[in-house]
This record gives C-alpha cells, structure tokens and sequence, in this order.
C-alpha cells in the first residue's frame, strides 16, 4: 500500500543526508516518541499496575484485567457499544450511498443539497447533542410531530421520554450520530462514483442491463473498496464513541447509553482509577484489533480490486 | 451518470419525469431532515424563556435576549479566544512539523528511514482512548495541566499527516531536488522554495482539515483544563449544559454563538472543507 518499490537510487543511502535526514524529522520524532511511544508504554504498565490517586502503588499483574469481567457496568457499556455499532455502521452507509448515487448527476440544486447534507460534519458535536436533547425531550419537537402525524390519521400515539428511557436513550444517541457523520460518508462514496469510468455503464447499457443490474454488477462492485475503507473506519468510530452520549444522555438513565470510552473516561477522571481505565482501553484496543484482522480477511470474498484481477 | 436513474436522453419521457420528481422530493425530504436542527437552534435561541414555556414561537416574540444574557453569564469571548488561538496554533504546528519529517521520509535518503516510517504507520492503528490517560499524565507530569501548551503542544504530532503528505511528496518528480542540489541549494531550501510551494492545494485541503479537528475537539480539552479561563468553546459549551439545563433559549443561543463562525467559514469556503474531509478519507485508505 505505502511502501512501493522505488528506484534503485532511491533505495540507495547518500552519506551526506544521514544526520540531515534526522535532523528534519526531529521535532516530529520527540513528539512521536513522548507521546506516542513512551504513552503507549506507560499505558501498558498502568494497567498491569495498582495505580490510584498518588500513582504508582504495586505490580498486579492481570489483576485490572480480571476485575474487569466481573464489572457489570463494564459489560454493559460493552453491550451498548455493539448496540452502537450495529446500529450505526449499516444505516450510514445505505443512507450515505444512496444520497451519493442521488447526487452523482446532473441535477437543479445540487450544490444546495450538498451543503446541507455535509453541514452537520462540520458542526461542534456538543452544540448538535444539546439541539437533540430539546428534539428528543418529552415534549419536543420529534414527539409532537409524530403524535400531530398520528393525530390526523385518528391514532393516538403514546411517545416515550427517550433521554429518560434505558429502552430509547440509545436511539436518540444513534441518530444523532446519523445526522452528524452520514455527510462524511456520502462525500466520500461521491469521490469513489466519481471514479467508475463512463464506459462500463455504456457497456452494461448496450448489453441490455437495466437500471437495477447496472448497480448491481457496475456501481457496487467499483466502489466496493470505498466501501470496505468506510465500514472499518466507521466501526472504529462506532467503538470509539464518546461524545454524542457524554452530553446528550451522560450515559443514563441507569447506563443505558454509557459507551465504553465514556465509561473509560469516568474512570480516570471521575474515580480516578487510571488502572482500571487504562485495561479497559486496552481491552477496546485489542478488540477493535481483532475485528479488523476479521474484516481485512473477508474482504477478499466482497472487494474487488480492479488492480489485482 | 448513476446508475439507478435514467440517463439525460431519456430524461424526457414520462417515466423519466416522475423518477425525477420523486428524486427530488426525497433529496428534499433529507435537506429538510438535517436542515432541522439548525432551524430549531436558531427559532429558540430567539424566544425567551416564559414565551418558550407557553409554546409561543410567533415571530412576534423574537427578540436577542437570550443572547445578551448568554454572554452576561458565560464568558463566550474567552472560549472564542482560546479556540482560536489553539487552533490556530495546532494546524500551523502540525503542518510545518510533518511536512518536515514527510520531506526527509519522502525525499532524503538516511539509514533507518524506512524502518522508523513502518514503526509511524504501525502507530495508526492505536486507538485514541489508550494514549489518553498517560498523556494526561504526562502534561501533569510536564507541569502543562489547564495551560495552552497542555492544549496545542501534543497537536502538533500527527502520523496521519505526516504520513499523508510523505504520500503527496513520492508523487513530485526526484529531478526538482537534483536540479537544486546541483545549484548548491540545501535541503531546507529544497523544501522551503520547491516543495512546499508545489503542494498548495493538499497543504490547504490538510490545513482545513485539521483546523476544524481541532476546532471541535471535545475530549482531550476537557481532561486537560479546569479553569473556565483554559476552556476551548465546546468545552465551554458543555458545562454551561451542566449549568442550565432546561433554560433551552439560553442553551441554543449558546449553541448558535459557538457554531457561528465555523458555519461562515464553511459557507465561504464549502470546497475546501470537503476536500480536505475527502483527502482525510482517502487518503486514510
């Protein structure tokens, strides 16, 4: 991917650029070092440690490790996660594609609808979760429209309180996170649409393919990198989350929407237990390791690389 | 052309024009949807409390008050100042630190080059959540904790930048450096006066990038400030939640003012926001 094989004079050292080579890199080496390097190696420590308020206390081994299965609330942060990312991962990519093959064509209005779609990426992500908490409250604007919409048809709807739901708290965190990201994933599914070359529609067209077929066999196969680069990197978001549930629901009622990194966070910042914290970031990490190990070994029964056939 | 729609020439038929229409109702049903929550922000910023109470949103009741009192209460300059200084500083650091370190990966040719690149890229894959807490530990350490270095200084490392732009310097023609070096340039003028200015666009489009990242980060701010004096706008922002929350005229003004500038500079420069967002996501791959 990154590493190709260059020129062999490329390859060669030149003996005058040895310390210059270093040199230019430096600044970014001390940094890369400290704050990548040595926190990775402390981190590692601190979560083989019994580490509390003053610091360092003793060695516990896998002591962090072990507590941790036995913490339900570590479980059910784990749980909501994957609710997160089931929920999610598919949805934004479905609505993403289609708002991309939507847009990918001439059409009035499409630079307004492409600024507003990709408007809410650009948006501080505190400032949409606190305009969703007056959209989702009791009696906010998404119930009264649907029971106004349930009204006319002669229903009557009861609407839950989702911020006060450990039933639908999670929802209003999903789409939240919907209405914040599904721009990113349309900008970058129109770059790929962008990239099928005209001929294989002329083809598909003149061999009697219709509407359907040429998305089938053209448009999915040609973007299905695209595709594949989106799922994992929005799955990694998805483990990731943290902010959306921070403010929108701090995590209730009762846990309900409490999302791993957020539970990591209250446990360094709030318990002060560094350890604890820093075994579950690495419990997430060796997670999100193996998923994508997973996914980068099925892509080959779903990806097609044009390169490679 | 996409593939699910009619090509133009047939854009004329009949069945051309109802997909068409349908087309566009659902295009604007979405506009609508994401569209929405702006509206609110900016319809209740505008009512005050006792009209909000009541259910009154007649335009009759418009009026900036709650803006005045959000800026009574909260000291929305000092966040605006903190951000933009932290910001501005992390996008100009990182930029200039990993174009440095991309020239000598891209363009030098040192022993241990390739090896320390590999170990860069291994780094990729940490997810931030791991590096957060000895960080934290590290500024407290560094006697940082609740000051600006604390919030810009560990900005201005970035792999995926660097790596980024040591991808845009393979891509530049070898001969530039040789004809300079030739002419007796060094390499810091090499990447001052020929490589720098040959990369205008990507620097722009990363710049972009990591100014608005920076911008609208939330987490790492919040672990390393305390003081309302140090807090960037969306910190600020979430502890004014903790203060008020339910004098929602009071909490969307608050949410108007921090997204403002932000939005300007999108409307004004919409191009190079999504490039830059596209470069990140690509260049990600």
């Amino acid at each position: 991917m990154t590493v190709q094989s260059p020129r062999p004079s490329w390859r060669r050292w030149r003996p005058d650029q040895q310390w210059e080579g270093y040199l230019f890199i430096l600044p970014s080496l001390i940094g890369f070092f400290v704050f990548i390097i040595l926190a990775v190696l402390f981190s590692l420590g601190i979560s083989f440690s019994d580490w509390g308020l003053t610091g360092f206390r003793s060695w516990v081994g896998l002591e962090n490790y072990h507590a941790l299965f036995r913490d339900p609330i570590f479980w059910r942060a784990l749980r909501n996660t994957g609710f997160y990312l089931i929920t999610i991962v598919p949805s934004q990519l479905a609505l993403g594609m289609a708002m991309a093959l939507a847009l990918n064509q001439s059409l009035r209005g499409q630079g307004f609808y492409r600024l507003v779609y990709f408007m809410p990426v650009v948006t501080t992500i505190v400032a949409g979760a606190i305009v969703f908490r007056l959209l989702f409250s009791t009696h906010g604007p998404v119930n009264g429209l649907i029971e106004g919409l349930a009204a006319l048809f002669g229903l009557g709807v009861e609407m839950p309180n989702w911020l006060g739901s450990t039933r639908y708290a999670k929802w209003a965190v999903v789409f939240l996170t919907l209405w914040k990201n599904t721009g990113f994933t349309m900008v970058i599914y129109l770059a790929a649409l962008q990239g099928v070359p005209h001929e294989l529609y002329d083809a598909a067209h003149t061999d009697g393919a219709n509407a359907w077929q040429r998305f089938r066999h053209v448009t999915l196969p040609m973007i299905s990198p695209t595709t594949f680069f989106l799922f994992v990197f929005q799955a990694i978001g998805a483990f990731q989350l943290f902010t959306e549930p921070f403010v929108m629901t701090q995590g209730g009622p009762a846990n309900a929407s409490l999302s791993v990194v957020q539970y990591i966070y209250l446990a360094a910042f709030r318990d002060i237990r560094m350890d604890k914290a820093s075994a579950m970031a690495w419990f997430l990490f060796i997670f999100i390791f193996i998923f994508t190990l997973i996914q980068n070994r099925m892509q080959r029964n779903w990806v097609y690389y044009e390169a490679s056939e | 052309m996409s593939a699910i729609v009619p090509t133009a020439s047939q854009s004329l038929t009949t069945q051309g024009r109802l997909g068409r229409a349908l087309l566009h109702m659902a295009l604007l049903a979405g506009a609508v949807l994401m569209i929405a929550p702006f509206v609110v922000m900016v319809v209740v910023s505008l009512i005050p409390q006792q009209a909000f109470l009541a259910r009154d949103f007649s335009p009759a009741q418009y009026s900036l008050r709650n803006f005045v009192e959000t800026f009574r209460v909260v000291p929305f300059g000092r966040y605006y100042f903190n951000s933009t200084v932290v910001s501005i500083s992390v996008t100009v650091g990182q930029i200039l630190i990993s174009s440095l370190a991309a020239f000598a990966f891209a363009r030098l040719r040192f022993r241990g080059r390739d090896t320390l690149f590999l170990l860069y890229l291994a780094t990729l894959m940490i997810p931030f959540p791991v590096t957060l807490i000895p960080n934290f530990l590290i500024i407290r350490q560094l006697g940082w904790y609740d000051s600006y270095p604390a919030l810009i200084v560990p900005g201005f490392f970035s792999v995926f930048s660097t790596f980024l732009l040591r991808q845009y310097y393979r891509g530049l023609p070898m001969e530039l450096d040789e004809a300079a070096r030739m002419d007796g340039a060094s390499s810091l003028r090499i990447w001052w006066q020929i490589i720098l200015p040959l990369s205008g666009p990507v620097l722009a489009a990363l710049s972009i990038f990591v100014f608005q990242a920076a911008w609208n980060d939330f987490l790492w701010p919040l672990v390393v400030t305390t003081s309302a004096d140090m807090r960037t706008i969306p910190v600020g922002l979430n502890s004014f939640v903790g203060q008020y929350s339910t004098a929602w005229g009071l909490l969307m003004a608050g949410s108007v003012i921090a997204l403002l500038p932000v939005l300007l500079i999108y409307l004004l420069a919409q191009r190079w926001f999504v490039e830059g967002i596209t470069l990140s996501g690509i260049g990600g791959r």
